[in-house]
């Protein structure tokens, strides 16, 4: 296990560096000068000069690349061409809205997509598994923003009406956490493909593990269905759920940019869209970074979790271990 | 000449072996013609592929031209009505299905085309070529959903103002995001491919490497090939739509499902006329779900086991 771990915390800090190289020279190799774009063609030469030297542009690329990466060790991103702000305080203000978001969603996710799963893998081949497994992949392939502006249209543009007590605001003036309405939306639209992916996995797992020589032996001593369902199948077919989870869960904490700024939430997409149409070059950096950072580090603490429940995936195909 | 005889006579026998490759296309067929959902998603593309080739051809507007109709609601002129600007809605949804399926279609057939390529070779000969190219394929695969999409598009769609050049710059975006999976699909499936008796075989009497690849190992991964990338092509339209949505991917004035949806959003004028934001939602919808349910056909049709799986 010892080994395992160090392999898998090695592999990540590869990566990681691998990422903070990418997002560097990415940006980098990207043409046009920001200092020209930030004050435009006919600007003096004198806040020019100053603007490269406060952001470090004039330095040679190699020199630049390791006080980037200097920088990321200690939680520097430098700050926004825009205004100034570090990136670091953007992150700070920004990521714990994500983060309740994601949380809610995961949840709503589980609740929802283990439901549904366990349902079509009991009912399997049945008018209900075909039907549940058909909006599944509804779920999986309804875009984002298709399904954030009619579940809009439907609960607050008409419904309202309906109810005239019900004044709601829309776009969202202001996002607050305190409004369940700016709350509700947001997180059933988020939750959306992360439950028609557990639901699926569910159902397979469920499915994989009934048809095991123990809960056969489990139905031959006489167990009752709802005992052998409950002890002795959801607890080995649980492991993969809880990876599908967790590989949503990193989804929903990277890819907010669509479902934050339609609702206007001034999480880390929402809030650093913006940048990424004017060249915030720092922001742009730090926010996929950080983002991309994030999906590894919690891909990573499945895996951990993973092995430390079954033993077996510990193992590398040639069945040593790694 | 006793030599080529014996060769041709081994390589008889290895076409016959079980497993060699022999694409069972006519089951397959049968198959997907007694699968309703595989018939209706077909249909569906057609349609939708044929109207976004059809419409702009036959329609007296386009995509780009205002009309002096504002908001209009459908008619004869104007098939799906006017937006407030006066472009002829029809037409325009037509051009941005254009887009969808060029982009979704084209940057799917270059992804394979490099997914094949690093996954065989990486399988095939494994050893160092296989941790090299799997640790840069990995590498890139770090990066989750199109973020890695997104942060090329931000960087570069500045300078790249232009059709073409925006076009592509959508295009090698979302070719630096695709290939990986593939490749990793075509890896895995090449390490135990290469262990069978055929493949062997044919090592065995001679044959060179990158035929032993091409002739034996390839058609053999074809039918996962093919399942996993009629599914990518929908994840590859949404892509491009979510770039276009946040306004980062395909350039104005050209039309894309994404922009379409994002306007009229973003202007608050969908209030008025819900129909600008849901004929390309349904569109992009529908596309996106036909080619799922359509990979799904295909898997079912291609390994009949997965069904029960």
């Amino acid at each position: 296990m010892v080994r395992f771990l160090l392999h898998r915390f090695l592999l990540a800090i590869v990566t990681i560096w691998a990422i903070a190289t990418i997002t560097f020279f990415i940006a980098f190799l990207a043409p046009g000068d920001p200092a020209i774009l930030k004050f435009g063609e006919k600007s003096s030469p004198v806040a020019i000069a100053e603007f490269r030297r406060k952001h470090g542009l004039d330095l040679p690329p190699l020199v630049r690349y390791v006080h980037y990466v200097a920088g990321i060790t200690h939680g520097d991103f430098g700050s926004s061409f825009q205004n100034d702000e570090p990136v670091s305080s953007f992150f700070a203000r920004a990521f714990p809205k994500t983060m309740l978001l994601a949380l809610l969603a995961i949840a709503l996710a589980l609740t929802i997509g283990v439901t549904t799963g366990t349902v079509a893998a009991l009912k399997q081949g049945t008018l209900i598994d075909r039907s549940l497994m058909a909006l599944v992949l509804v779920g999986v392939g309804v875009p984002n923003f298709v399904l954030a502006p009619v579940l809009v249209y439907i609960f607050v543009l008409t419904l309202p009406r309906l109810l005239p007590n019900l004044n709601v605001e829309w776009p969202p003036v202001v996002w607050s956490p305190d409004d369940p309405l700016s709350l509700l939306l947001p997180v059933v639209v988020l939750a959306a493909r992360p439950a028609a992916l557990i639901a699926r996995m569910t159902r397979s797992s469920l499915l994989e593990t009934l048809r095991q020589d123990y809960i056969r032996t489990a139905r031959a001593k006489g167990l009752s269905p709802s005992r052998i369902l409950f002890v002795h199948t959801f607890k080995n077919a649980f492991l993969p759920v809880l990876t599908s989870a967790g590989t949503a869960f990193g989804f929903l904490l990277s890819g907010s940019f669509v479902v934050e700024t339609i609702f206007a939430v001034p999480g880390i997409g929402g809030a650093s869209i913006s940048s990424f149409t004017t060249r915030d070059y720092p922001l742009i950096q730090g926010t996929t970074f950080v983002l991309a950072t994030i999906f590894v580090v919690v891909n990573v603490l499945v895996d951990i979790l993973y092995a430390f429940f079954d033993p077996r995936s510990r193992m590398n195909s040639e069945g040593a271990p790694a | 000449m006793t030599e080529s005889r014996s060769l041709s006579l081994a390589e008889s026998t290895i076409e016959d072996l079980p497993g060699a490759a022999n694409p069972p296309s006519r089951a397959v067929w049968q198959a997907l013609l007694r699968n309703p959902t595989a018939i209706v998603s077909s249909l569906l593309l057609l349609t939708i592929i044929l109207l976004s080739i059809i419409v702009p051809m036959v329609s007296p507007y386009s995509y780009e031209m205002q009309t002096n109709d504002i908001s209009a609601a459908p008619s004869a002129r104007h098939w799906l009505g006017t937006d407030n600007i006066g472009y002829d809605l029809a037409v325009r949804l037509a051009v941005g299905g254009r887009i969808s399926l060029f982009v979704g279609m084209g940057v799917e057939t270059i992804s394979v085309l490099i997914g094949l390529t690093v996954g065989l070779t990486a399988g095939y000969y494994g050893k160092w070529a296989d941790t090299a190219l799997m640790r840069f394929t990995d590498m890139m695969f770090a990066f989750p959903d199109i973020l890695l999409a997104i942060l090329i598009m931000a960087v570069v769609s500045p300078a790249y103002t232009g059709i073409t050049a925006g076009l592509t710059a959508v295009f090698a975006a979302l070719v630096v995001t695709g290939w990986p999976s593939l490749a990793r699909l075509v890896r895995g499936q090449t390490v135990v491919l290469r262990e069978r008796e055929f493949v062997e075989a044919s090592r065995a009497i001679g044959v060179p490497d990158g035929q032993i690849m091409i002739r034996h190992i390839l058609p053999n991964l074809l039918s996962a090939v093919v399942v996993a990338s009629t599914i990518d092509i929908a994840g590859i339209i949404v892509a491009e739509a979510t770039l276009s949505f946040l306004g980062i991917g395909v350039p104005p004035p050209l039309p894309s499902w994404g922009t379409l949806i994002a306007g009229p959003l973003e202007s608050g004028y969908w209030k008025e006329l819900p129909g600008l934001v849901l004929y390309p939602a349904l569109a992009l919808t529908l596309t996106v779900l036909s080619f799922n349910f359509l990979g799904d056909a295909l898997r079912d049709a291609l390994d009949p086991r997965s069904n029960d799986r």
